[in-house]
This record gives structure tokens, sequence and C-alpha cells, in this order.
């Protein structure tokens, strides 16, 4: 009697698993689906709903990239629903959180192609992007990362990137502080414990020697936890160098410029696009940016009408300036839409791999005009665009003039 | 350069001994690992940060708003997660705290968003120079704020009448029981000042490395446990004193073994304790009963 008590609360229990688990899933196809008959309600789609699948960190300390890409992927999938959509399709967005994490980006890359998504804007970072690269290669479906910047992100034929790769951005960092800076002793303080940091750190150095600049002090840091760069800065300063490259993202900049200024040294620094977003990030203190010079392929300020509208949308949508991260995936959108149509792509429940296949070819023959420059893609996967030098002047990006 | 490297690593270490002292206090006592310790540092920090930033408060209402607030998460959080597991196993205990450590990350997340902000400094002493050196006011407040909590927990442990109710607790919960000491009112006073503590420490944290996040906790929490075992585990000088001793490690690492493998130095130090002297600098020795 006692067992089959037992038996009766699992099987219920179970039941009610299953419940909630379905319930889950319904919830998620409606959100896809309501999203689709919004965008229904600007223009009756002839060719269907195509979903694009996006993948990237929405929790976890990463969550601010991801959901940049989120957002600014939407903004873009909304503008061109409103204009009419793509060759009669409409488009939609099923974005799933991989946490940072790469086994979790797999997991997210499945769902994805469960809810039927015919290309992947995404992995927003490096090491899931790694992984889930190797799945769309068996799948041969059409890969877009917005951010991922690491060289193996895209090893296969299938994957393109928005953004500069983490060599590109090493090797243009130390070309420009030597040719249009003109300085020759450079300390760095890095991350090694993040691809992005460490892989543009390590190109730099290669591309110094050639250069012919000195490395008077590397320094690193690993992790986003760390806070304290105190000892860092005093070895920096005893090697008194010219200028000091920050090849990391703003947050641990922000702290890099309060502690130095605190110390009461007077360094020139220099960064790469992973510092766009520290005068929002050093909110009352943004004084300290003054004079921070960056390589970067967006900066919010840029007066260009197509960067002006993209950041007037991102913070009537959702009340902040967008970083370089969400104008990625802005652009990322754009793309796709360029490379559908250039493919003449109209039937949005074609098979993956054909349109993978049709996609990877027709990226090759294109131009776009996006946000975060003027882009053609090589058969590497690589986006061919000319990084920026900016100064920040007054608070707001200035282009630097010799 | 040294004297600077020294100086930066009693900094960062007064921030250990101070987060550490919240972790040493509860295990202490209540003989459980709070790891949610360090979150609640983190919700200190943002209390702080709205009361000061956001609504605008002065510095005096922000830090005695976080510690009040801090003081019911506390009590709360042992209500709620670890009164229930009273008589559980040790390892059930410590498996909630890590849960109630991913509750209030996740909770602040949702809240507060995934960006860091950044923290307005609550301290207003300004930069002080030794020679070459410098000691930012907030080290000195935080050294001399972990003195006082020091001076002020071993008071009230050995004087006030709640404090010999604590002592009693940790020696033997059972005994304590039948002499008439009311255990779950003990270890709640107990998690209340903790978590007060903890308010304090996020509040020193945040002003000395002015950026809060969700996260902001999780790091710091671990190098102040590390920190707790290296002075003993339970003894609150020996937090205060392996607080300052573990940042200076890390910084005299950094500056002349390398930047890099700090961290790894700062975790082999907490095998080495566990290995050579697992009671740790001013640990009691736990007789085993038969």
């Amino acid at each position: 009697m006692k067992n089959l008590k037992r038996i009766i609360a699992m099987l219920m229990a179970a039941t009610l698993m299953v419940a909630a688990f379905s319930a889950c899933g319904d919830s998620q196809e409606t959100t896809t689906a309501a999203q689709g008959d919004e965008s229904n309600r600007a223009k009756t789609a002839e060719g269907g709903t195509f979903l694009i699948g996006g993948i990237g960190p929405l929790t976890g300390p990463a969550a601010v990239y991801g959901i940049a890409v989120q957002r600014g992927a939407q903004i873009a999938i909304d503008e061109i629903n409103a204009a009419g959509g793509v060759n009669g399709m409409t488009l939609a967005l099923d974005f799933q959180d991989d946490e940072h994490d790469a086994e979790k980006a797999v997991n997210a890359y499945n769902t994805i192609k469960d809810n039927g998504a015919k290309v992947l804007l995404g992995t927003v970072t490096s090491t899931p992007c790694e992984a889930v690269v190797e799945k769309t290669y068996e799948d041969g479906m059409f890969q877009l990362t917005p951010s991922g910047s690491s060289v193996n992100a895209i090893c296969h034929e299938n994957a393109f990137r928005i953004c500069f790769s983490d060599p590109s951005q090493g090797t243009a960092a130390a070309q420009y502080i030597k040719e249009n800076l003109g300085y020759t002793k450079v300390a760095v303080i890095y991350d090694n414990s993040d691809v992005y940091s460490s892989g543009i750190y390590e190109k730099f150095v290669a591309e110094a020697q050639v250069q012919g600049i000195e490395i008077v002090s590397a320094q690193a840091f690993s992790g986003a936890d760390n806070k304290d760069f105190n000892t860092q800065l005093i070895a920096i300063n005893n090697a008194q160098p010219e200028i000091v490259f920050l090849p990391i993202y703003y947050q641990a900049a922000a702290l890099i410029l309060q502690q130095s200024s605190k110390a009461g040294y007077n360094f020139k620094f220099f960064g790469c696009d992973g510092l766009d977003g520290i005068i929002g990030q050093l909110e009352g203190d943004a004084a300290l940016a003054e004079g921070v010079m960056l390589l970067t392929p967006f900066v919010s300020d840029d007066p260009a009408e197509n960067v002006q509208s993209f950041v007037q949308a991102y913070q009537a949508a959702y009340g902040e300036i967008p970083n370089q991260f969400a104008a990625d995936a802005y652009d990322g959108v754009y793309t796709i839409k360029a490379a559908l149509e250039q493919a003449q792509i109209t039937d949005a429940s074609a098979d993956v791999r054909e349109i993978g296949t049709a996609l990877s070819e027709a990226i090759l023959q294109i131009t776009v005009e996006g946000v975060t420059g003027t882009m053609k893609w090589t058969e590497d996967g690589e986006c061919a665009k000319t990084p920026k030098g900016m100064v920040i002047s007054n608070g707001v990006y200035t282009a630097i003039t010799q | 350069m040294f004297i600077s490297y020294l100086l930066s690593g009693v900094s960062l270490g007064a921030i250990y001994a101070l987060i550490a002292l919240g972790y040493t206090m509860v295990y202490g006592i209540a003989k459980m690992l709070n790891f949610a310790h360090g979150d609640v540092i983190m919700v200190g920090g943002y209390v702080a940060f709205t009361l000061s930033v956001t609504l605008g408060g002065s510095a005096w209402v922000a830090i005695i708003g976080s510690i009040v607030f801090c003081t019911l998460v506390g009590i709360v959080i042992e209500k709620v997660a670890y009164k229930p597991l009273r008589s559980a196993s040790k390892l059930a205990v410590l498996i909630t705290a890590i849960g109630v450590s991913y509750f209030l990350q996740n909770l602040a997340l949702l809240i507060f968003g995934s960006n860091s902000r950044n923290f307005q400094s609550l301290v207003s002493i300004p930069v002080i120079s030794i020679g070459q050196a410098t000691v930012p006011g907030e080290t000195i407040v935080t050294i001399g704020v972990s003195i006082l909590i020091v001076i002020g927990l071993m008071l009230f442990i050995n004087k006030s009448k709640s404090g010999a109710a604590m002592l009693a607790v940790s020696e033997d919960r059972g005994a304590a029981e039948l002499m008439g000491i009311n255990v779950n009112k003990t270890i709640s006073l107990t998690f209340a000042i903790g978590s007060g503590l903890a308010a304090i420490a996020g509040i020193l944290m945040c002003s000395q490395y002015p950026m809060i996040g969700p996260y902001t906790g999780q790091m710091p929490g671990i190098k102040a446990f590390i920190a707790a075992v290296f002075g003993g585990i339970g003894s609150i000088p020996g937090a205060m004193i392996g607080g300052v001793v573990i940042g200076i490690i890390e910084n005299l690492s950094k500056a002349y073994i390398s930047s890099q493998l700090s961290d790894a130095i700062t975790f082999v130090i907490l095998i080495l304790t566990l290995v050579i002297k697992p009671t740790g600098l001013f640990g009691k020795k736990l007789k085993e009963k038969v």
C-alpha cells in the first residue's frame, strides 16, 4: 500500500514536471510567434517568417555583451520588417542564452535549430563560438558572429564575422602607435584569462618587434573579478613608458584610469574596440577619460547619419547608448539581409544547408555600408574594414589629428 | 619601490580582512561556512549605491541604510535557508549557502542589470603620500574600521551576555540549549552581525575600487575565505591578520614573481595552509570527543 502511494506520488510529480517544461516550451514559442505577428502587422509576408537564431550570454558576467547584441539585432530586424522585409519574407529573432559557456552554447544551438532557425547570428563571445562553429559546419548552417573575435571562432567556410579579429587589432595597434603617434616605449596591461585580450597582446608583441617598439613593461591580470591594479601601475611607472596600451574591456580600464589618477600618475592610454563604453562606465569621473586614444570601428558619437539614426533608435528602445557589440549585431542583421537579397532567397522554409551554401557565396560578393564602417568579406571569413583612430576630448570621441 | 608595493598590498589586504571578519565570525559561532557572505557584500554595496547615487542621499544615510538593510537580509537568509537545515548534514547547509549565493547574484542581475556601475567613494579623506609611495584615504579608513570591529567583536563576545551565549553555542550547541540559551536566537544574532559587517565591507570595498556589479562580491569573498582559513577560521584577530598578509602576498607576488600567477600563488597558500597547519595561524585545535 505504502509502495503504491509512493509510485502514485512519483507519477504525479513526473506529470507536473512535464507540464511545467512543456509550459516553458509553449511560452517561448508564443513569444517568437508574437514577434512574428507584430512584424506581420507592418506588412503581410508572402515568403513566411525567416528565423534568425542568436546565441550569447544573457546572464552571467559577460551578459552585457549578449544583451547588447540581442538588442542591436532586434532594432535592425524591426527596421527591416517595418520597411517591408527581405524578398517578401519577414525576419524574426530567436535569441538563446549561453552564459558565456561553450557547452551551454551548443545546447542553445540545438534549441534554435529545433525552433527552426535558418542562419545563426552568433555566438557573441569567442570561447563558445569556437565550439558552436563546429556544429554549424556539420549542419551547413550559415554563421555570422557579430563579435567573436578569436581566430578559431570562424575556422570553417560557413562562418564569417563583423568585428575585427584579435590578431588584426594587435597588429593595427602596434602600427598605429609607431607610425601615427611616433611612440617607441610602450607598456601593456592585459587580461591573461581572456582570449580577446591575450590574443591582441600576442600579436601586438610580434608586430612591435617588427616596428621597433620597445615594450618596457608587460603586466597581466586575470579575469574581470580583478579590481586592484596598483601593483601593475607602480611597475609601469617605474618603466617610464611613453604610452600605455590597454587591450582590455572598458570595465577594467575604468578602474585602471581611476587608480592611476589617484596615485598621481600621468600616463597616456591607448586601447582597442573593447574600450568603447568607458565614458559611460566612469559616470561621474568621466573627466579621467580625457585624452584616452583608441582604435575602433564604431563610435556612438560619430556624426554619420546611419550611426545617429541607429543610436537614437537604440536609445529610444532601451534607454542607453549602444556599445560596439550592439553595433556589430545591427550590422550583422543588415549583412544577412544583403546576402539574402544577393542570393535571391525568397522561401523562408528552404533547407538550412541550401540557404547556408547560397549565403556563404553571396556574402563574398556584397559590400555593406554599416554603422561600423564599409564592410567586404574574404574567403577566410574576415571582414575588411578600417579602424578609426579616436581620442576622447571634452567627453566625446573625435578623430585623432596629427 | 618595495614600500609602494607593500602599501598597495596593505590596502588590498585591509579589504580582505574586513570581509574575512564576517566569514570567521559566522563560522566560529554557527559552525557553518556562509558562502553567500561575499554576495551580501555586493548587496550592501548596491544599497549604498542606490541611496547615495540614485537617490542622492548623504554618505551617512547610505552607510547606515546599507548596514540596516544587510542585517535584515542576513536574518531573513538565516531564517529561510539555513534554519530549516539546522539538523541536516553540514554538506547540505554548505550547498544551500552556494544556492543562496547564486540567488543573490541573479537577483541583483535582474534588478540592476549586468552592467557594472561606477561607485562614488563615500570616503572623503585625501591621498596620503609617504615619500614616493601613496596611500589612498580609503585604506586608512578600512584599516581603522577593521581594528575597531576586531576590538568591538572581542569585547562583545567576551563581556556581554549575548556574547557569552554565542561562545556557549559555539562550544556545544546541545549543552547550551539545556542551559536555557535560545540557540536559534543566538545564531540569528550571529548572522545579523555578520551581515552588518558585510555591509561595511561592501561600502569600503566599493569606495576603494569604485565599481559595483552583480558579481562584485564573488572573488573577494573567496580570497577573504582563504584569508580566514590562513588566519585560523573562527579566530577574529586571525581573520584580520590573515587578510592583510594575503593582500601583501598577492601584491608582492604580482610585483616580483609574475603578475600572471598571483591568483595561483594565493590559492597555493590555501592548499599549503590546509596541508601544513589546518587550524591556521591562530586557530584553536579541536578535540574530537570519542
